[in-house]
């Protein structure tokens, strides 16, 4: 049984799975009238256009680098992005640095000739590695820590938001409590604190951001709960004697939407800023995981150097800068597009 | 207003058990005493010598009674020592701290007084290319990694212009010397977001009937925004504010870690990774108190600007 | 003949909408004299409130924009003037006070630097001065406890002083003109009577201008000697008041007078205009009023009506009164609903409303 979630068949078929779910879903809101009229605006605005491009053709890039196949050879899983730079540089690894599109390494006391001169877009790291292989493996980590923390941020967020608004008294001092006391704890030491018990990892990263971010949305949740909870149109659900979770279901959450979308979007450009920070800060994914964060952070060392290199650098904070970049305007279009009167103008 | 103060500093008391009990738990989880205590004494210590290490520091008694002492202390802000080091804890935060302080306070207010002036700026020239072009680049801003900032900024600052010292920090009076240049860079990195939303707040306030009453008395655009827009705004800048200030302990931690600060944010880092569970507790419960009393000091600090405001 | 103080000649105020120019006033002309009160009648989105904003041009930009027309006070046209012009101009001149007095005072400055502000800005009065100038005003629009209330903020008055503290502050600088937008709408009844007689015997007083917003017949009939009635951005009819109470000419201000519920009618169902006032973006392309007008024929839907003077002074807005119109059936001037008694005719009185005292 263990075998089998370990095979690639099984691992393989979850990218796939997202894939298709996440189309699916797309179409069904499409459906409803106000989404429907959402994207409307959405597709007259040539910067929401381009932001989604943009974030399309790096989730095209993270799952190519989800789908491949184990090889039992040297016991690594191949993804496909790993094919292709396997099969351009012959499976063979430069040295160590050197820079864009150069011919010889960089920083060896006698520099050596390079195995594949000017074949290398953004240059090497340390260990030969083409920086714009190492860029594209990050892609992944960086799209599943933004995306996977916000899937754990919202429905917690939303949980104890909706509850506290609604049901109020005790159940509202609770969770105020509880969220008070988590948001007293200084947010850095409280995820360094989570990922030493957790271990680091990715899944562990995107579980101790989760943690630590919840209570911003919360907080949100619970105002405009109140604020619905007195409108007539629930006092006339239970007077016609709906439960409670189904007004909040089908009534109030509905209406929570726009801003729990703009909210997510927003956060996922926020968390992937704060992974690379805690790569900076040496806790974030282990060294070996492709990640934008752990390339910035082996700058420190390398600015260090002479000559400078500086092409790992730029290429990991540039990918991560237009990525992010992306879900930001993303986030601001939707606002507009959702709800013109939240605009201000 | 005193018998206000009075009850949020009561209301804090069990959010700060709150924060204790969960800190106490959790790291009883990363590592127990008897870890610790092996690690610290080196190969191979017999159980004699853990038994007298855990004593000393009062980690052989029951669960709850040190639980109970955790919460004791701390209240009392009796840190006592470092389980690495052995070195009063206090000690090392009155080294640290000042010099945290002076960077968190001159990030704060330096980031206040630049954002709040350049979103009035922009909120006068709203509608024009100026606002357009501005919220852009206060996106582009945003997107920007912290570490980008600072690597940029002391290559710019600090190589080419050569106008102040990489990293280091001394003591009095030079001490502006060398925070300049981390400090500009904070107050860079936190403009993109903060212009964006102080933005949002003077544009909703104008769209106010006051704002057209004081132009029908003549009142000029400037003195409205400056008066009138910015009083009325500065409710939502200073709640705003308060969720600004864990951004700032992050802040500092990647400053200091950057510059050669010898702040708080070293000791913290350092504690983390040896696990020395003592600082730790400490600080993390210093980090609660200051953020409680900055709530306090903001929700106080809302009826000086709105007299509709009643603390009660 | 005095020179009018005010002449609003062919103003035109449009707005940009999503679904179009919203053409909220739309060849809008009226005259003030010195000293009178013009009241300007209408229902919610005839462009009464936007006339008056644009003479102050302070029109909600940048969707709104002043696209045609002159506003002429003491001679000059005000849309000729430079924005710092205009600034001296109000609180100093031409004042205006608001509907809402809660949300139109700073709720977080206090009644005298408010107040004190005025003067400063037009530079009628500093400091000490000011303050007592200020006392002054407060205690001349019958506000007890001036000076206490000096100290105090809006939020801790009551809504019939806040409106008195708004007019003390329109006064300040003794304008030669005040604007009042629906000033008392806000306003528990008993208080508005107050306000009004306040007004009333202020501009006695002072021997300014007044013009009044408002959608209330009752109010126009107590404090305007003028009443110019609006409808879809324009002016459909505009008498001396009695005149106008006496003999209601166009079929929109009949219609408004027999909606008023009197002693008359008593056991009787009340009248009701059929339908609802169009979309700015989208009038009617000739007369407006025409798809609710009880007085209707073929040319109403084809040719915009004219602004016909049917006595001296008065002026309406229909074909009725249009000599050139060819094709008026006969009895046009009877009605269709049958609530309407006989063959109308100019100079014939409706109906006895209350007369204007």
């Amino acid at each position: 049984m263990a075998a089998f979630f370990q095979s690639d068949l099984f691992i393989n078929s979850i990218p796939i799975l997202l894939a298709v779910g996440f189309v699916w879903a797309l179409v069904q809101a499409g459906r409803q009238p106000l989404w429907a009229e959402a994207y409307r605006r959405l597709r007259r605005n040539p910067m929401a256009i381009g932001a989604i491009v943009i974030i399309g053709l790096y989730a095209s890039v993270g799952f190519l680098d989800s789908l491949g196949r184990f090889d039992a050879r040297d016991g690594r899983r191949h993804t496909i992005i790993d094919r292709l730079f396997e099969a351009r540089y012959h499976g063979q690894r430069e040295r160590t640095y050197s820079a864009p599109m150069a011919t010889m390494t960089t920083g060896e006391p006698t520099p050596h000739e390079l195995l594949f001169p000017h074949q290398h877009l953004m240059g090497t790291d340390g260990v030969g590695d083409d920086v714009v292989y190492l860029t594209l493996k990050g892609c992944r980590t960086a799209l599943i820590v933004g995306v996977v923390t916000q899937l754990i941020v919202t429905p917690l967020a939303l949980f104890f938001g909706l509850s506290a608004g609604y049901f109020g008294k005790r159940v509202d001092d609770a969770i105020q409590y509880f969220y008070t006391v988590l948001d007293s704890i200084p947010g850095i030491l409280l995820l360094i604190a989570l990922l030493l018990v957790m271990g680091r990892g990715l899944p562990q990263i995107c579980i101790a951001l989760g943690i630590t971010s919840w209570v911003g949305l919360c907080r949100l949740a619970r105002g405009e709960t109140l604020k619905h909870r007195e409108r007539e149109y629930v006092r006339a659900a239970r007077a016609l004697g709906v439960s409670h979770w189904r007004i909040l279901f089908r009534h109030i959450l509905p209406n929570l939407l726009p801003i729990v979308i703009i909210s997510t979007t927003l956060g996922i450009s926020g968390q992937m800023l704060t992974e690379s920070i805690l790569s900076f800060l040496q806790i974030g994914v282990e060294p070996g995981t492709g990640s934008w964060g752990n390339m910035v952070d082996a700058a420190r060392l390398e600015l260090a150097r002479e000559p400078v290199v500086w092409w790992n650098l730029a290429a990991a904070a540039t990918a991560l800068f237009i990525l992010v970049l992306a879900f930001n305007i993303l986030g601001d279009a939707l606002r507009d597009a959702i709800d013109p009167r939240l605009r201000s103008s | 207003m005193a018998r206000y103060v009075v009850r949020r500093i009561l209301y804090a008391v069990p959010i700060l058990l709150g924060v204790v009990l969960i800190t106490f738990f959790l790291f009883y989880i990363v590592i127990s005493p008897q870890q610790m205590a092996r690690r610290q004494l080196g190969k191979n210590p017999t159980d004699e010598q853990v038994h007298q290490w855990l004593h000393q520091r009062g980690y052989d008694k029951p669960v709850v009674l040190q639980f109970k002492d955790h919460v004791v202390d701390l209240f009392l802000f009796r840190f006592g020592n470092s389980d690495v080091t052995n070195e009063p804890i206090w000690k090392r935060i009155k080294e640290g701290g000042p010099v945290s302080a002076q960077l968190s306070l001159l990030l704060l207010i330096g980031g206040l007084i630049g954002s709040i002036s350049v979103s009035l700026f922009v909120a006068y020239y709203r509608g024009t290319y100026i606002d357009y072009w501005g919220m852009f680049l206060c996106v582009l801003m945003m997107s920007i990694v912290y570490i980008v900032w600072v690597v940029a900024g002391q290559y710019l600052l600090g190589k080419i212009l050569k106008y102040s010292p990489l990293v280091g920090y001394r003591e009095g009076w030079t001490s502006w010397h060398f925070l300049m240049l981390p400090v500009v860079i904070g107050i860079l990195q936190g403009l993109g977001s903060s212009v964006r939303f102080y933005r949002t707040v003077m544009l909703d306030e104008m769209n106010l009937d006051y704002v057209r009453t004081a132009r029908a008395k003549g009142v000029s655009e400037v003195a409205i925004l400056f008066k009138h827009v910015l009083k009325n705004a500065m409710t939502p800048i200073l709640t705003s504010t308060v969720s600004i200030i864990p951004q700032l302990i992050l802040g500092n931690l990647v400053l200091e870690s950057f510059f050669g600060i010898p702040g708080l944010g070293g000791i913290t880092v350092d504690a983390v990774n040896s696990q020395d569970f003592a600082t730790v507790r400490a600080i993390t419960f210093l980090g609660a108190v200051l953020y409680i009393a900055g709530l306090i000091l903001t929700d106080v600090s809302y009826a000086l600007f709105d007299p509709r405001v009643r603390l009660e | 003949m005095a020179q009018p103080l005010l002449q609003v000649m062919d103003l035109c105020t449009y707005f940009h909408t999503p679904y179009g120019v919203a053409r909220a006033v739309d060849g809008v002309s009226f005259t003030v004299n010195p000293g009178e009160t013009v009241g300007i009648v209408g229902e919610s989105g005839c462009g009464k409130s936007m006339t008056a904003l644009s003479i102050l041009q302070l029109v909600p930009e940048p969707a709104g924009y002043i696209a045609g027309g002159r506003i002429l006070f003491e001679g000059s046209d005000l849309l000729d003037l430079s924005w710092s012009q205009m600034r001296n101009l109000r609180g100093k001149d031409i004042a205006m006070i608001f509907q809402e007095p809660m949300t139109s005072l700073n709720a977080v400055f206090t009644v005298g630097w408010q107040m004190k502000e005025i003067m400063q800005v037009h530079g009628t009065a500093e400091g000490e001065e000011a303050y007592k100038r200020a006392v002054e005003l407060l205690d001349h629009v019958r506000i007890p406890n001036a000076a206490q209330i000096m100290r105090q903020y809006p939020h801790e008055l009551s809504g019939g002083m806040r409106q008195r503290v708004m007019i003390a502050m329109a006064l300040a600088n003794k304008p030669k003109l005040l604007i009042a937008d629906e000033p008392t709408t806000a306003l528990d009844v008993t208080v508005q009577a107050q306000i009004l007689e306040l007004m009333r015997d202020l501009q006695a007083e002072m021997g300014m201008a007044i013009l009044l917003i408002t959608h209330d017949l009752g109010i126009v009939a107590k404090m305007a000697s003028q009443v110019v009635v609006m409808y879809a951005g324009q002016v459909v009819e505009n008498a001396p008041s009695r005149v106008l109470y006496r003999n209601p000419q166009h079929p929109y201000t009949r219609g408004l007078f027999a909606s008023l519920p009197s002693r008359n009618q008593r056991g009787h169902d009340l009248h009701t205009l059929e339908g609802t006032v169009p979309q700015a973006t989208n009038w009617p392309p000739a007369c407006r009023f025409e798809p609710r007008c009880a007085y209707r024929w073929g040319s109403c839907a084809k040719v915009m009506p004219r602004a016909i003077e049917t006595e001296p002074g008065h002026i309406a807005r229909c074909h009725l009164y249009d000599a050139n119109i060819a094709d008026r059936p006969e009895g046009a001037t009877e009605g269709r609903n049958g609530t309407e008694p006989a063959a109308v005719q100019a100079g014939s009185p409706v109906r006895s409303v209350e007369a204007p005292s």
